[in-house]
Parts: structure tokens; sequence; C-alpha cells
């Protein structure tokens, strides 16, 4: 198992993690978030199935909400 | 009547960063009651510009406090904002993440520079701008009423400058118009009025001031009846507009006689 910091807090994830699985298990629709890794956003969703997740990677995923 | 519509539809046009809008008046979506009240709110002051937050998704929640769940972006004009961000440093990872939702490359840039009033931090801002704008966003700053800031802001490469009628939130209406006109009078780009405005009449008066549009939030949501105060603010906006285009009559502190004084019987 590997430890990420998932929007703030810790979460364990299986050592082949991806951000596509991680969404996945979130139940999250890729289309309606940003994800950032290392504080580098991810501009290709395509690529969230590819990239792998390592120990003590810092992930963001946002969206938009109501604001003025 | 035909002549009348005309000339309300003329009014609303509003051209900002080379795109034209079909509404001079841009709304928030925070702080509403539900989202029906919102979309209904939204429908109802005709804006097509809507502002929207960054945040993180909620991870121990459904995803359907997304707002995209509720808007459809084929039908409004999403302008993310960086609302929360106190460094120029966050605002520009903010609007990046925006950005990479993928709608536009426009953003509402806030720096806040003091949690009380929520008023901006102007150096962060015009070092946020500089960059944005080198990046290949559409900013549109949103300032205090200080002219040389709105001057700064033009320059950095801001497509619009949104100074404050009053602090976000607060609902007191323009407390400077000579600052606002000031403004509007020296900026080549568009200037619209962001944040304070309470009710219609404090929209109307800032419209005839001459400005571009207002954007506001609170105003509406905070109404208790948000879809009829959204169609106020609408009605008002272009009451403004034209009474802004139609040049008012000069005050005077003496009574002039609308009726003939000649022809009084004896």
């Amino acid at each position: 198992m590997i430890t990420l910091m998932v929007n703030g807090a810790p979460r364990e994830l299986e050592r082949n993690a991806t951000i596509a699985g991680l969404l996945g298990t979130l139940r999250i629709d890729p289309r309606l978030v940003v994800v950032e890794h290392n504080r580098s956003i991810l501009r290709d969703r395509d690529a969230y199935a590819s990239l792998p997740l390592n120990d003590g990677d810092v992930v963001e995923i946002v969206h938009f909400v109501g604001g003025g | 009547m035909g002549i009348a519509l005309e000339t309300s539809l003329d009014v609303s046009l509003l051209n900002v960063g080379g795109r034209e809008f079909r509404s001079r008046l841009m709304v928030g979506t925070g702080k509403y009651a539900s989202n029906s009240d919102m979309i209904r709110a939204i429908e109802a002051s005709g804006a097509e510009v809507v502002t929207v937050a960054v945040r993180r998704v909620d991870l121990n929640r459904a995803n359907e406090e997304g707002i995209l769940n509720h808007l459809d972006p084929a039908q409004f004009f999403l302008l993310a904002n960086t609302a929360g961000c106190y460094t120029a440093e966050d605002a520009i990872r903010y609007a990046t993440l925006a950005r990479a939702a993928g709608f536009n490359e426009w953003v509402k840039l806030e720096v806040i520079g003091d949690q009380e009033t929520l008023l901006p931090d102007t150096a962060g801002l015009l070092e946020a701008t500089r960059a944005l704008a080198k990046d290949g966003f559409k900013v549109m700053a949103y300032t205090n009423d200080d002219l040389v800031t709105a001057l700064r802001l033009e320059d950095a490469g801001a497509v619009a400058v949104m100074p404050l009628a009053s602090p976000i939130g607060s609902g007191l209406g323009m407390l400077n118009p000579y600052a606002i006109r000031t403004i509007k009078k020296r900026l080549s780009v568009p200037v619209i009025v962001d944040a304070g405005v309470g009710t219609a009449s404090d929209a109307c008066i800032v419209m005839e001031q001459g400005v571009d549009g207002i954007l506001m939030n609170t105003g509406i949501a905070a109404a208790a009846d948000p879809v009829r105060m959204a169609t106020a603010m609408r009605l008002a906006v272009d009451a403004g507009r034209l009474a802004y285009l139609a040049g008012r009559m000069p005050r005077r502190e003496v009574a002039v006689p609308s009726s003939p004084v000649a022809g009084m019987i004896d």
C-alpha cells in the first residue's frame, strides 16, 4: 500500500494505483473535476489511467461551486 | 412598442475583451437557499456571465454540490473567480485550475488583503494580473475604487476593471460615485462595478454613472425573494444605462416652473 494526501487528508491506495482508479473509487466523474498532482495540473484527462501514483504524492481534486 | 424593445436590447449588449455579451448584468451563484432558487433567479436576471468558485471536491459527500450538476455551461458563460485567495501565487494557481476545466480562459481575479473587509491587496492584484495576462488569460480584476490602481490594472493587461461599489456582501450601495465616475472616464477598458449593490435603486444609480456593467451576488441571493429581486436588478441595470445615455437634466438649487408663467387669468 501507498499513502497519499488527497484533498488534504491521508488516503491509502494499492501500489499500482492511478488517478483514473482513484476517481473511480471516489465515484467522481472526471469530466466535472480538475486534478492537480504534486502541484502540477493534469490537463489531459486521457492520461489519468496511465499516470502512476507514488507514496507521499499530493493530489487535489477540485470543481466549480457557487460563488460570487 | 417595437422601438422600446429595440432600445432595451440595444443597451444590454456589452463588449469585453473582444467578446460580446447579451447582458450588462453579471451574477454570482453563491449563497442561494437552494439550487432551484439559484437557477430561477439567474434566468430572471437575464445574465449571460455567471461567476463560480474553485473548491476541493468534498470526498465524504456525494458529488452533487458541484455547480455543473445544476447549471448548463452551454447556456451561460462561466466566469471563474479566485475568491478566498490572499496572495498572487494562490490566485494564479486557482485561475490556472479553473482554466483547465476547459470552458474558457477568463478569470474574475480577486486577491484579498483583509479578512474583515475583504478589500483587495492591490500589490498582489497587479502582480497576478500581469502574470495571468502574459499567460493568455482574460483578466477581469476586482479592485477598490482607487483610480491609480485601476489605471495600473489596465496597463497590466486587464480586459476589464471591476471597482467595488462597497465591500463584498455589504449591500451598502455605491459609497463613492465620484471615484466610480472618475475611473470610468479615465479607463479605456470596460468598467464593471463589482460588489456592494443591495437593491435595485443601487444598481440603477451605479449604471447612471456611465459604467459598462455590474456584477452582483448577495443583492439577489440574500433577498427574501431572489427571483423577484433578480428581475428588479435586470430592469434597474437597463433603466440606469438608458438614463445615462439619455443624459440627465442639470441639478438646480431653485425651482423652475414646468407650466407656462404667461397666460394666467386675472
